[in-house]
């Protein structure tokens, strides 16, 4: 039987500080009950002989010194079955949709244990997204983590179901599944979310995790985790190929941050902890595929860059962690292209290992680095021409000029509902580079030009 | 006696303190129930500071510690190459026949395999007095590499009094001294202290790694020591990778120190695959991998650092070269600060703590080209990625760099964007060896390599002049002969700089395909400038053929017959032109 003790001393934000009477262990979680009658969760930050500190995670708000702990003696743990799929739970995996308790299949601590880098198998499947800007130019594989990082009130969400409504992998029907983890987003973006889920038919396949902007924000900090727990319980036990989404990163790193000022830890960039890397790194390394395992796990966070920043330490440290990142940019949602995806400063790590012969097409990769660097000369054009005007520059400039216009309004923009196949974003890139000097190609080899280029094409024919 | 055991007084994340044990600085200790590994970093009256290896969740205070009375210590002899550790030298591999897929705590297992046998020839006789350091004999432990036995640098001299040849395991004794000293092929290193050699010497031969930015303008030289800035994407790891992959050293030891999985999972499934350049062999039969990826736990990846250098060390002193990564040194950093931070220490710059810059020069200063105890010459060159925050590089781990290396490899996010590889920045970066190697250059390549070096970052310089009134005029303002050094600086950054890490043929640039494409390039920068002179149109030039040609040199399997062509047909365009005259 566990013992309940009344030795709380301080409590101050999210935590509560308590004399020590037994052994707890680091980690532990505890119930407090409140003499209302309530009983709240927490876990230990710190232990010794004399203190223990424990963070509460639904706030401390009626929590007093009459108030008893009671030490459950295991880590945060989560129940786990296959019926969590269609289900909606909330931050903590509460059933939050009136449905029954998730049945205890298995009993797995939240935190996971590391991969080991030798069971990892290399990712690259290709996902077709059916976007031109991720599958051409940005290419996503199964087992990766790609973020889209985005600014308040750009459509990232719209990209993020778009991604989850087409994502495939090339001639298999396997087992697929979505897990949808909401930290801190408003109800209104959560019914967004929710609304396209069941237009769809998605929520079928999803379990979602609902943390809202008015629910608890230490309860942020294991949000992520219980997804990422439930993700790899279907991926890994039950060989389903899994989506993570978690929406919004900013605002678990900002829960991060207060329970650090509480401790009244020495604070790194901009008042977030100094070990907010290592944190951010245990949650999205949680991606991949493992050798001898079917089931893989891609996740694509989602993460509002504070003003525009990309240097703000949050997208900043979660970039060296991801397999690159995905920008939506400000100013092409201003010129209204949907998806505003800029190129330029995103990126996909793994995408050499997900495209060329045999996956994609050959030609793939370097019709990519073409299109890249003719797209960033024609941009840097621009600001060129706004000083001496169009008259002033070359027919090679004014190719290029045109390059990046057309590149922007046929390539990026496309339809909400639009699938590209890989084969046709590959084709319009072609028709784009065609109208390009041959000379300007210097991205792509002889061989590639004359197979693919449509004036040799054409000519090949005859 | 000084009592061995104590218990367990707090825990907070992976900084825990003990009472009840005296141990010294660094010892080595298990923890609580589950014997997690740590190390003693700070003692402070009767308690000691210990950070863990593992995570630490369910430790208890009351909890056993156990002083081991040892530093963190790696063990060294044959098997160490092809082998994949984790931040202690724990083997990869291992972790995963007895706990599966994920690492869970606990585990203790040798860094060298305890089963396997080694055949041992011996080089000494019976009755040979030697001193520590030496070689007695060799094991061959790939079919390139004849791996030395080498007393113990912590050994007295003495007096062989046994040796035999024939096949041991690593743990075995294969000889013995008059002074009762029993040598085995396996030795101890504490990692934290640099290992011994007779004296250091100047680096001054190059360390070719076939990527044309590098050797061409900033060169390394063996036993230098190199930094990759760069902001996220600009291509460390790729750059680091290419390093691992095509440098001309007999080992490379790779050390993953808090980054990604999936790029330790790529080293893992390619270089068993790639081919040595120099020996035909498989790129595994000289590489030895540490693997500490971000996720894995903090305090292990601040000793990882260590122990990658420790191995490197070893090799070096049988006189090998070695070529070590890091990447990144500044998670390496970042794990110091949060230790640092769980100490409560007072932070310096940025959070981290104030003896950053001292530890980062204590790293880099085992590098270098040394006279080894031995007698031969070995060397460790290290190439450390630094990932500034925000790009930045007046944070503190790239300033506390540069301040120790010779060779700036800056990276730069503008030329990532244009899809520019290798994002190597050549207006900032720079290399201290470049003239010191300027000498082995000329003798070994081409008389005139430092000269055709000075002809490219002169004609870089001017283009970067020339762009800041392009910006303003226009290009076509600008005179013909200042239009011809944009154009040829241009080509200069696509048919020379940009090389594809991912193309089978451009991936690696022979020293003298390097000399030759920039040669060609000056070449025609020549012949355009007098034909210029002669009053040929300047829109002509771009409408050359042989000038796209040159562009597609760099792929082309058969280089030097493609190039032979593409000069001729550059000759024959410019007699065309005097002919229409």
């Amino acid at each position: 039987m566990k013992v309940e003790y009344r030795t709380i001393t301080d409590i101050s934000g999210p935590l509560v500080f308590m004399e020590a009477t037994e052994a707890v262990g680091y980690g532990e979680v505890v119930d407090i009950h409140l003499s209302d009658g309530t009983t709240k969760r927490g876990q230990v930050l710190d232990t010794s002989q004399e203190i223990i500190v424990v963070q509460v995670f639904e706030g401390t708000a009626g929590i007093d010194h009459e108030a008893t702990v009671k030490f459950l003696g295991e880590s945060v743990k989560v129940n786990l079955s296959k019926e969590m799929i269609g289900r909606i739970l909330s931050g903590a995996a509460k059933p939050i949709d009136g449905g029954p308790p998730v049945p205890p299949d298995k009993r797995q601590d939240i935190i996971g244990s590391p991969i080991n880098p030798y069971a990892r198998a290399r990712p690259k499947e290709f996902i077709e997204t059916g976007i031109s800007t991720i599958d051409g130019m940005n290419t996503l594989v199964r087992g990766q983590k790609l973020p889209i990082f985005s600014g308040s009130g750009l459509p990232h969400n719209k990209v993020a179901l778009q991604l989850a409504r087409q994502a495939k992998v090339l001639g298999e029907v396997e087992e697929f599944a979505v897990v949808f983890a909401a930290m801190g987003i408003t109800s209104e973006e959560a019914q967004v979310f929710m609304n396209d889920f069941e237009r769809t038919g998605a929520l079928k396949r999803a379990v979602v995790f609902l943390n809202l902007a008015n629910d608890p924000a230490i309860e942020r900090l294991i949000t992520p985790k219980i997804a990422l727990t439930t993700a790899e319980y279907l991926a890994f036990e039950l060989d389903m190929h899994v989506l993570v989404i978690l929406t919004d990163m900013t605002n678990y790193c900002e829960s991060l941050r207060q329970i650090g000022a509480a401790r009244e830890e020495v604070p790194g960039r901009r008042g977030y902890p100094g070990y907010m890397y290592t944190d951010l790194a245990m949650i999205y390394e949680r991606a991949g595929r493992i050798k001898g395992k079917k089931g893989t796990i891609t996740q694509i966070p989602i993460i509002s860059m504070p003003d525009d920043d990309i240097t703000h330490p949050i997208p900043d440290l979660s970039a060296y962690i991801t397999e690159g990142q995905l920008i939506v940019s400000r100013e092409l949602h201003r010129k209204a292209i949907y998806p505003p995806i800029d190129i330029s400063p995103s990126l996909s790590r793994l995408m050499n290992a997900g495209i060329g012969k045999g996956i994609t097409r050959e030609d793939h990769n370097q019709v990519s680095s073409q299109c890249y660097a003719a797209y960033a000369e024609g941009r840097e054009l621009r600001s060129l021409v706004a000083i001496v005007g169009k008259e002033a520059l070359s027919d090679r400039d004014l190719a290029l000029l045109d390059f990046a216009d057309e590149f922007e309004d046929r390539f990026v923009r496309q339809k909400e509902e639009e699938d590209r196949s890989i084969t046709e974003t590959l084709e319009l890139a072609w028709d784009m580079l065609s109208k390009l000097p041959e000379d300007l190609l210097t991205k792509i080899d002889t061989q590639t030009i004359k197979k693919f280029h449509p004036k040799h094409r054409s000519e090949n024919k005859k | 006696m000084i009592s061995k055991t104590g218990e367990v007084q707090r825990v907070a994340g992976p900084v825990v303190t003990a009472i009840g044990i005296s141990p010294r600085m660094y010892d080595v200790v298990f923890v609580g129930n589950d014997r997690l590994m740590g190390e003693v970093i700070r003692i402070s009256g009767n308690k000691s500071i210990i950070q863990v290896y593992e995570e630490t969740t369910g430790v208890c205070p009351g909890e056993p510690i156990e002083d081991t009375g040892q530093p963190l210590s790696v063990e060294l002899g044959p098997g160490l190459i092809t082998s994949i550790y984790d931040g202690i030298q724990r083997p990869l591999p291992g972790i995963m026949d007895l706990q599966g897929t994920n690492i869970s705590r606990g585990t203790s297992i040798e860094g060298l395999s305890r089963t396997k046998t080694w055949k041992f020839v011996p080089a000494v006789e019976k009755g040979t007095s030697v001193l520590p350091g030496q070689s007695i004999g060799t094991v061959a432990e790939t079919p390139h590499l004849e791996h030395k036995i080498m007393i113990p640098s912590a050994f007295k001299p003495g007096i062989i009094s046994e040796i035999s040849e024939g096949d041991f395991k690593v743990d075995q004794t294969i000889a013995t001294m008059d002074n009762g000293q029993e040598i085995q092929l396996m030795q101890k290193w504490p990692v934290r202290i640099p290992r011994p050699y007779s004296e250091k010497l100047m680096p001054d031969i190059p360390l070719i790694t076939g990527q044309r930015v590098l050797d061409f303008f900033f060169p390394i030289a063996k036993g230098g020591t190199a930094a990759i800035p760069g902001g996220f994407g600009t291509g460390k790891t790729v750059t680091q990778h290419q390093l691992a992959k095509w440098s001309d050293s007999d080992v490379v030891v790779y050390v993953g120190c808090g980054e990604r999985g999936n790029e330790m999972t790529e080293v893992l499934t390619e270089f068993p695959e790639l081919e040595d350049q120099r020996t035909g062999a498989k790129l595994s039969l000289r590489t030895v991998l540490i693997a500490n990826t971000s996720n894995m736990p903090v305090a292990a990846r601040e000793a990882s650092i260590y122990t990658g250098m420790t191995i490197a060390e070893y090799y070096r002193d049988m006189g090998l070269s070695i070529s070590m990564m890091a990447d990144s040194t500044s998670r390496w950093a970042e794990a110091m600060r949060e230790i640092s931070s769980r100490l409560e220490e007072m932070p310096g710059e940025e959070g981290y703590p104030a003896y950053l810059s001292s530890k980062l020069s204590e790293f880099y200063e085992r590098a270098g080209r040394v006279k080894t105890l031995d007698h031969n010459e070995g060397a460790i060159s290290v190439i450390g990625a630094v990932s500034p925050q925000g790009g930045d590089f007046s944070e503190p781990v790239t300033q506390g760099t540069l301040r120790i290396v010779k060779v700036f490899w800056a990276l730069d996010t503008k030329l990532r964007e244009k899809r520019h590889f290798p994002a190597v920045n050549w207006l900032n970066s720079y290399s201290l060896y470049s003239e010191t190697l300027a000498d082995w250059f000329s003798q070994n390549v081409a008389r005139d390599w430092p000269n055709l070096v000075q002809w490219a970052v002169n004609t870089l310089q001017r283009e970067a002049e020339l762009q800041e009134i392009v910006q303003l005029v226009g290009s076509d303002a600008l005179p013909d002969e200042e239009r011809l050094i944009l154009e040829v600086a241009r080509m200069i950054r696509e048919f020379f700089l940009q090389q594809d890490a991912f193309h089978d043929i451009d991936s690696y640039c022979k020293i003298e395909n390097q000399y030759r494409l920039m040669k060609c390039i000056k070449d025609f920068n020549d012949r355009i400038s007098v034909a210029l002179g002669a009053g040929i149109s300047f829109d002509k030039i771009l409408g050359l053929q042989s000038r796209e040609e040159l562009s597609k040199a760099k792929y082309e399997d058969d280089f030097d017959g493609y190039l032979d062509q593409v000069m001729e047909h550059l000759q024959m365009e410019c007699r065309l032109w005097e002919e229409s005259k």
